[in-house]
């Protein structure tokens, strides 16, 4: 059986790992954006010049050939569904007998004037990584628009060269659509300190045009004209999916798919940022384009293709990120604002650069989700917490055994205890410490 | 156009031009190094311990304000900016020419001390300038190996000055950084000399007095000479003779059993300190392929085999056969080196055989290097020869000096930082490092564990880890790293920018420490 998988990012790199390790089956992987996988969550760092291309490629070159799996780069410009065809750009026809779809996503651009000009840009590809070096050449002042997580990275990247950036966000605070209101203002306060240009509030109008269809400037809902010659998009990505439109297959947002993770067409499956799931689980988006996503799809997609009917259960919510220097994790569902029937329980260190947070039910104080700012804490003890509806006082009489903190770094669990005995009036004492021994019998 | 709100990129790490007080810095620094220049060309400074103190502080001084202009003007956190772009960091012009100077040095320092201005009828040039600091501490003209020494024990306070600022977010590397600037100033250097210049009288010879420096990195520790200078020096020499057989049989496996090689490798060792704090720009210089990976545990295996048998080719080599004469006669000697290798290689069997991840290759390697020894051994005692095996003892004894004393710890180990990485000798040559990461593979509560799903396959961790351990290879399957050459330096664990790699004692899984704990997708067995 001939498996061909369009896309060589982390979900179909997975699956065609995975599917290796279970069959023999022929397997090609076309892509046309690089000759090799590389993390494209490690793009930020080429760019900073902490890797190199080459260093951002979890597999050596010989992996491919040594399992067998074949790389192919190409763009396929058309899949006949029909005849199990795909037509590419420059080779020949590639015929297969099932069908991974995992292409990933491309940038929003929200139909601003002067979006498509030269020196405007979002950052997705290696080609925008591309793009981005030689528009930094001679750049004087950039301006990035979009208060997410490309847009901060994107910002830091800039940064990092000592080019003056303006961060135009559209919100209050810094990504306050997804982080509560401390944690948000903790992040506007970090990217002050490192001198970027923050502005909240402040959206984009239009971007001017030099003359010779370069971008030298933005003008902004305040009617502010800003001098740049690079402007950066980066108002989040949708599923790259276009190319498949008006076929056979079944698209709304991203390529419908079941809990299987097969479309409407039988031997054709969808995986990663470009699909959207028919029934997503309690309290999951239909369509999560993050990295971890992207990865356990393709391990299940892998399943479901060598004959075992394993339905795709991302389990309970996690991500990360970093702020410049601050690292963010969150385990469970953490919205922006506290969901009718919970309580939230804040910490913050008085140097304002680390924080906890803990959302529980009022009633039964079985705890929910957790954010961490500027502190590490063990992704496994969090989720059994969570799983096994935990009541807050417990979780935090054991927090020090979930820290993740390096060796001799300062705890705080005394202090976060005493903070919430002081809310809650509950005595509390700490029972467990820091100690691998611990936390291995308690998620054993 | 409004151009209000300048952003402030002032003072971030690695600006592309230098400011102000980081030219003033360099300038104090060129200064310091200059005086050593021209000293060593061969211009007689008067007044030598005048220009020796200028220069000494003058470098120091420069460094360090350079460091702190550079590192603390901006928010804490990881500073590898422009680290492929320079080119004394990314194998350019200027790396080259660094790494062919301190090869040049050290090629002088071992063949040609006459060219830094040793000379047994009165120093001259660059070892002349070290004279006055020399008497000072042990009352003698200085060696080339005082300078060598002094500019050493200098090297790394300074550059762990600078590390120290560079990571001065996570105190780990701040405390672990300190402990090696104090073994090294203290129990490498001052204790040493200090020691040698209470010692009046003159007919006691030179032994090593550094209670850190254990056999088998010390390798001339048994070495007919300095047992001998030992034995003779009443109580200190025996004091160090008794501690440092319990450096090797005792105190350390315990160390490594509690805490992995770490406690030596990158807290305590000398090597490792100069590695860690001026060999701190270089790290990521090394190779990371499986390939480096498989040459790696041959050359260093074979380096550990080698150090071994010249050793009780040497210790055989000066023994008699007369019980009256010698506290341990040959065939004494035989037999406790023949019931240690057994021992050896049964308590080796006896921990691989728990390890999930066994490598029967290694296992037959190590089995048939020891049958090896131990069959060359009883030929050879039963046909009565003078040597331990039928080559000459000497001429072992000078292979490995020049080969892997002089060339590998010293030419390729530090010369090649700027083309090969900071640990080139910790991780291919250092039989230290080789018993010690067979003992930390083997027992120890020693490894790294994973945060979970965490990790987004980066590669941070992998590129910084100076022993050119794929850490990612295992981050990104949740799997913990347990690594022989693991030196637990921690910069993976501080370059990681989604917080998934933590160094880790624990005593509950010994055998369990390489399972795949959480296999981070669905369950290999789920099927309908
Ligand atoms: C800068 C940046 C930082 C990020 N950081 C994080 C993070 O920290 N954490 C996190 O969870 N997520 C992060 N993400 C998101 C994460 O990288 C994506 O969710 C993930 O890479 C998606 O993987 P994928 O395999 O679904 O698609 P992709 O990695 O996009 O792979 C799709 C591939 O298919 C190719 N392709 C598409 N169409 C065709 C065609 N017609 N023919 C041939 N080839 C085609 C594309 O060129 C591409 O190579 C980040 C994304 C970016 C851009
Ligand atoms: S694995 Fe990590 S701790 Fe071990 S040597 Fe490499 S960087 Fe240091
Ligand atoms: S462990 Fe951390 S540094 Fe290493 S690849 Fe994973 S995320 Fe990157």
């Amino acid at each position: 059986m001939h498996v061909a998988i369009i896309g060589n990012g982390v979900s179909g790199i997975t699956a065609a790992r995975y599917i290796r390790k279970l069959s023999d089956h022929k397997i090609t992987v076309i892509s046309s954006e690089s000759d090799y996988f590389f993390s494209r969550t490690a793009l930020m760092y080429i760019y900073m010049g902490h890797m190199r291309l080459k260093d951002t490629q979890p597999y050596e070159d010989w992996f491919w050939s040594k399992n067998r799996i074949e790389l192919l780069k190409d763009h396929v410009q058309e899949v006949n569904f029909s005849n199990n065809l795909l037509k590419m750009q420059t080779g020949p026809p590639v015929r297969y007998d099932k069908l991974i779809i995992a292409v990933g996503s491309s940038s929003n651009k929200f139909g601003w004037p002067g979006q498509d000009l030269d020196r405007v840009q979002g950052l997705y590809s290696l080609q925008d990584l591309q793009l981005m070096e030689q528009y930094s050449q001679g750049l004087r002042r950039a301006v990035i628009v979009g208060g997410g997580l490309i847009g901060i990275e994107m910002a830091e990247m800039l940064h990092s060269r000592h080019i003056p950036v303006t961060l135009l966000v559209r919100e209050k605070s810094f990504w306050d659509i997804v982080m509560p209101a401390e944690e948000s203002a903790m992040i506007n306060r970090h990217i002050l300190e490192h001198g970027i240009d923050l502005r909240l509030g402040t959206e984009l109008k239009e971007i001017i045009d030099d003359g010779s269809g370069k971008a030298c400037g933005v003008v902004t809902n305040l009617e502010e004209e800003i001098d740049c010659q690079l402007v950066g998009l980066t108002a989040g990505v949708h599923p790259n999916v276009d190319f498949l439109r008006d076929n056979q297959l079944v698209i709304q947002k991203g390529i419908l798919v079941d809990d299987f993770l097969q479309t409407n067409i039988p031997n054709v499956f969808a995986i990663g940022d470009c699909a959207q799931m028919e029934n997503p689980k309690p309290g999951r988006r239909p369509v999560e384009a993050i990295w971890y996503t992207g990865r356990m799809m393709g391990e299940v997609v892998a399943y479901n293709i060598c004959g075992q009917q394993v339905p795709y259960d991302p389990g309970i919510w996690f991500n990360s990120a970093k702020f410049l220097d601050i690292e963010y994790q969150v385990y469970g569902e953490m919205p922006a604002t506290v969901p009718e029937g919970q309580s939230t329980f804040y910490w913050e260190h008085p140097g304002g650069k680390s924080s906890i947070r803990i959302n529980y039910e009022t009633q039964t104080q079985h705890v929910k989700g957790f954010n961490f700012m500027g502190t590490r804490f063990r992704h496994e003890v969090c989720e059994k917490w969570i799983v096994e509806k935990t009541p807050i006082k417990e979780v935090l009489m054991n927090f020090a055994m979930a820290n993740f903190d390096p060796e001799f770094y300062k705890e705080y669990h005394q202090n976060i205890c005493q903070e919430y005995e002081k809310i809650s009036g509950q005595v509390m004492t700490s029972t467990k410490s820091r100690n691998w021994n611990q936390v291995f019998e308690f998620i054993k | 156009m409004s151009e209000s709100n300048q952003s402030m990129s002032l003072g971030n790490p690695d600006s592309t031009t230098l400011d102000l007080v980081q030219k003033i810095a360099a300038a104090i620094g060129g200064l310091g190094l200059l005086i050593l220049l021209v000293s060593w060309v061969g211009v007689d400074l008067p007044n030598k311990g005048f220009w020796l103190i200028i220069s000494l502080i003058t470098i120091s001084l420069g460094t360090t304000l350079y460091a702190y202009q550079t590192y603390l003007n901006s928010p804490e956190g990881v500073k590898n900016n422009g680290v492929w772009f320079r080119s004394l960091t990314n194998r350019g012009l200027i790396g080259w020419i660094a790494g062919i100077v301190i090869t040049g040095f050290y090629i002088c320092l071992y063949w040609f001390p006459q060219l830094v201005g040793l000379h047994a009828s009165g120093n001259i040039g660059l070892v002349a300038l070290f004279d006055p600091l020399s008497q000072l501490l042990k009352g003698v003209p200085a060696s080339q190996w005082f300078v060598y020494g002094t500019l050493y024990t200098m090297a790394i306070l300074i550059f762990g000055i600078k590390f120290i600022w560079k990571y001065r977010h996570n105190r780990y590397q701040v405390i672990r950084t300190i402990s090696v600037m104090f073994f090294q100033t203290f129990f490498a250097y001052l204790i040493p000399e200090i020691i040698e210049s209470l010692n009046t009288s003159t007919n006691i010879n030179w032994f090593d007095k550094d209670l850190k420096n254990m056999w088998p990195l010390d390798y001339d520790f048994f070495f007919k000479w300095h047992m001998d200078n030992m034995t003779l020096a009443g109580k200190l020499g025996t004091v160090m003779l008794i501690f440092g057989l319990l450096m090797i049989f005792v105190i350390s496996p315990i160390l490594t059993f509690k805490f992995g090689k770490r406690w030596y490798c990158s807290w305590v060792c000398g090597c490792g300190g100069l590695a860690e704090t001026a060999g701190d720009s270089f790290r990521h210089l090394s190779d990371k392929t499986l390939r480096a990976w498989r040459i790696e545990r041959w050359v260093i295996h074979l380096v550990l085999l080698f150090s071994f048998v010249m050793t009780i080719a040497v210790i055989y080599s000066y023994l008699g056969n007369d019980p009256n004469q010698y506290y341990l006669t040959r065939s004494g000697f035989t037999i406790l080196t023949t019931a240690l290798l057994l021992a050896s290689a049964g308590a080796y069997l006896f921990f691989q055989r728990k390890q999930k991840d066994q490598q029967k290759n290694t296992t037959y390697i190590i089995l048939g290097a020891v049958l090896f020894i131990l069959g060359l051994y009883l030929v050879n005692y039963f046909s009565g020869s003078g040597s331990a095996y039928f080559f000459n003892s000497e001429k072992l004894k000078s292979w490995y000096g020049f080969y892997i004393g002089a060339i590998f710890s010293g030419i390729i180990g530090v010369g090649f930082y700027p083309i090969l990485g900071s640990r080139v000798w910790c991780r291919f040559g250092c039989p230290m490092a080789a018993l010690l990461g067979i003992q930390q593979k083997l027992f120890s509560r020693f490894r790294i564990t994973t945060n979970g799903s965490q990790c987004i396959s980066c590669g941070n961790c992998s590129t910084y880890c100076e022993m050119g351990i794929d850490v990612r290879s295992y981050a990104q399957k949740g799997q913990n790293i347990v690594r022989a050459s693991c030196v637990g330096c921690g910069i993976c664990a501080a370059v990681c920018p989604r917080g998934v790699l933590r160094l880790e004692n624990g005593s509950i899984d010994l055998y369990e420490k390489t399972d795949d704990l959480h296999n981070i997708q669905v369950p290999k067995s789920s099927s309908s």
